[in-house]
């Protein structure tokens, strides 16, 4: 009983009050976390879409491990082999091993996908969180300049970006970054705004704690979880804005082993080497699937009246 | 109420500003002389010519001019002159967005059709086979792109059973396929919308007083939980309608429908700046005059609402 209440048992074994209370019927004291774990693994399709994930990442820090070829050696004797042989998926005009592409692919949606919610999370975060402590003047200039960030579709704005900086990762990293942080920083100040106005916030302050604890222990928690399970989900959609944009040509460089690229390079060849096109589009699917179920999953199990 | 609109289109202004001089600055120091691929190749330009091409599109002026020159004349929706084409670019622009338009209308119609009843029928038979097929195919619907449903489309539609041109021209048919993949995507996250909307209106208890006073039931579904349902759903057909109408680029790429979105992607390979100033600029505009309808629009759907 004493171990299911406290976990590590340990220190409270030296406290005097932990056996009186142990001899006592006690309710097991079930922590917020542990609720919201079981609630997550109770729900089979949020499970489902951890599962994607972790596969997705183990695959982009395997990469080198799990693919059978190098995804840039050239081989102009085998180009454009059908799947099936020495290459599992086949290979590109070039002779290069769809397969090793489709796997180092992984990494580039990863790494852009993690990285850009990233930036666009520690700007939405500072400055949502400026907005909604501060108010007056600089509550308004930051939330009118989220809304000019906030007027440009997200390809357009990341086009623009990438147009001044040129192609390649980090510009990519840093331009679907810049142009989600706003929809972040909205979020993170209506919860600020919210939370603000509760009981136990009052209760704080009328207990005389001070100002930066009343941020910290109790506005900044219970505001910040619903802004990072937004910006989780968020991670698929930014994997395929930045599918998307290699797609169109203003994404990382052409040579790169990633997957909108390769759907660019299958479309010349639809209708008659449709494989080229087709893995890559299933690996985009399945993450963006996986994404979009861990995030409801996450939702559900913070928030379950937002069922 | 019409003090609320003008400090609304005073934040549009001060919005669209903000936009394009993001933009302005980003393309002003961009590498690369835009009117070096008119002056010629390498060998034949003169530096003469180049000078004078300079003068004749005020690139010699410093950057405050220019954009101060770039804003006077978008007031009066001139959107500057394209280098390569030597013609106005809202000239050029005009038909691109027309065609832009009729695609963001066919595909926000086939969204509602198809979005709003989906969403209504699951809502109404909830836990039912068709609520769990429903729920079904738009998480799968969300999950799958632009870029792979319209590449899926043009395989089977376009190369296999030829029904729909290759190479789209501005005629009914070949808006088919792009609208489709438009509206499909959307239309899952519309019909999601609109149950979970539905189903919280479906408890309330004005709902619930309507019902045990008697009323009708279509009474009930259409006075009572449709036009309290409906709000949500016209926000976020709104903001669609919007970026649609700011050029869906991917899917007018992948079906070459001459949209200002296929422009910019165009304009790109071409170095064509003010082309892409002028299709930005275009599509946050229309985003922006667009959230300003959708909030006029709530306060005449919703009577709680009240504009200040």
């Amino acid at each position: 009983m004493t171990e299911l209440v406290t976990g590590t048992g340990g220190p409270t074994a030296a406290d005097p009050a932990a056996g009186k209370q142990g001899a006592e019927p006690s309710i097991a004291k079930v922590s917020q976390w542990s609720d919201i774990r079981h609630r997550f693994f109770a729900n089979k399709l949020a499970v489902v879409g951890l599962a994607i994930i972790a596969l997705l990442i183990l695959t982009a820090i395997f990469a080198p491990l799990l693919a059978p070829h190098d995804p840039l050696q050239q081989d102009l004797n085998a180009t454009l082999q059908s799947p099936g042989g020495a290459h599992l998926l086949g290979t590109d005009a070039l002779g290069r091993d769809q397969l090793s592409r489709l796997i180092f692919g992984s990494r580039i949606a990863v790494i852009v996908g993690l990285a850009s919610i990233l930036v666009a999370l520690s700007i939405g975060i500072l400055l949502g969180a400026m907005a909604g402590y501060f108010g007056r003047w600089v509550d308004t200039v930051i939330m009118r300049t989220a809304d000019i960030f906030f007027a440009f579709p997200l390809l357009i704005g990341a086009i623009v970006i990438i147009l001044l900086m040129g192609r390649g990762v980090l510009p990519v990293v840093l331009s679907l970054g810049i142009f989600q942080w706003a929809t972040f920083a909205r979020l993170l100040r209506s919860q600020i705004l919210s939370v603000r106005e509760m009981d136990f916030v009052h209760a704080a302050q009328a207990l005389g704690a001070s100002r930066g604890r009343i941020i910290r222990k109790h506005i900044l928690p219970n505001s910040m979880t619903s802004v990072l399970v937004y910006g989780t989900s968020n991670v698929g959609i930014a994997i395929v804005a930045e599918a998307s944009l290699s797609y169109l040509g203003v994404g990382v460089d052409p040579e790169v082993a990633e997957w909108g690229n390769m759907i660019s390079a299958g479309r010349g060849f639809m209708g008659v080497k449709d494989f080229m096109w087709t893995y890559p589009s299933i690996a985009i699917v399945i993450t963006a699937l996986g994404f979009i179920l861990l995030g409801n999953g996450l939702r559900d199990a913070f928030d379950p009246k937002l069922r | 109420m019409g003090r609320y609109v003008v400090r609304r289109l005073g934040q549009l202004i001060v919005v669209v500003l903000g936009a394009t001089l993001i933009l302005f600055a980003c393309l002003f120091v961009l590498p690369g002389d835009p009117v070096g691929q008119i002056a010629g190749s390498d060998k034949a330009r003169d530096p003469a010519v180049i000078e004078q091409l300079h003068e004749q599109y005020g690139l010699d002026k410093p950057l405050v001019v220019q954009y101060g020159t770039y804003v006077g004349k978008l007031v009066t929706g001139d959107l500057g002159t394209d280098y390569t084409q030597s013609r106005p670019v809202s000239e050029i622009l005009a038909p691109k967005l027309g065609n832009t338009a009729k695609l963001a209308v066919f595909a926000i119609v086939l969204d509602v059709i198809i979005g709003v009843s989906v969403g209504v029928v699951a809502a109404m038979r909830r836990y039912s086979i068709w609520d769990v097929s429903a729920t079904f195919a738009t998480t799968l619907a969300i999950g799958v792109p632009s870029i792979v449903l319209g590449m899926i489309l043009q395989r089977f539609f376009v190369v296999e059973l030829n029904w729909f041109p290759l190479i789209a021209d501005d005629s009914f048919k070949s808006m088919v396929l792009p609208a489709v993949t438009l509206a499909i995507i959307d239309a899952a996250l519309v019909a999601q919308l609109a149950r979970s909307t539905m189903l919280e209106v479906l408890r309330a208890d004005y709902v619930k007083t309507a019902v045990a006073k008697g009323l009708p039931r279509r009474t009930v579904l259409f006075r009572h939980i449709l036009r309290n349902s409906v709000i949500p759903v016209v926000t976020y057909l709104g903001i669609s309608f919007g970026t649609l109408l700011g050029g869906a680029i991917i899917t007018e790429t992948i079906f070459n429908w001459n949209g200002i979105g296929l422009a910019l992607i165009q304009a790109i390979q071409q170095n064509n700046n003010p082309i892409i100033v002028g299709v930005v600029t275009i599509s946050v505009a229309v985003f922006v005059v667009l959230n300003l309808v959708v909030d006029l629009l709530y306060a005449a759907l919703d009577p709680r609402i009240r504009l200040a």
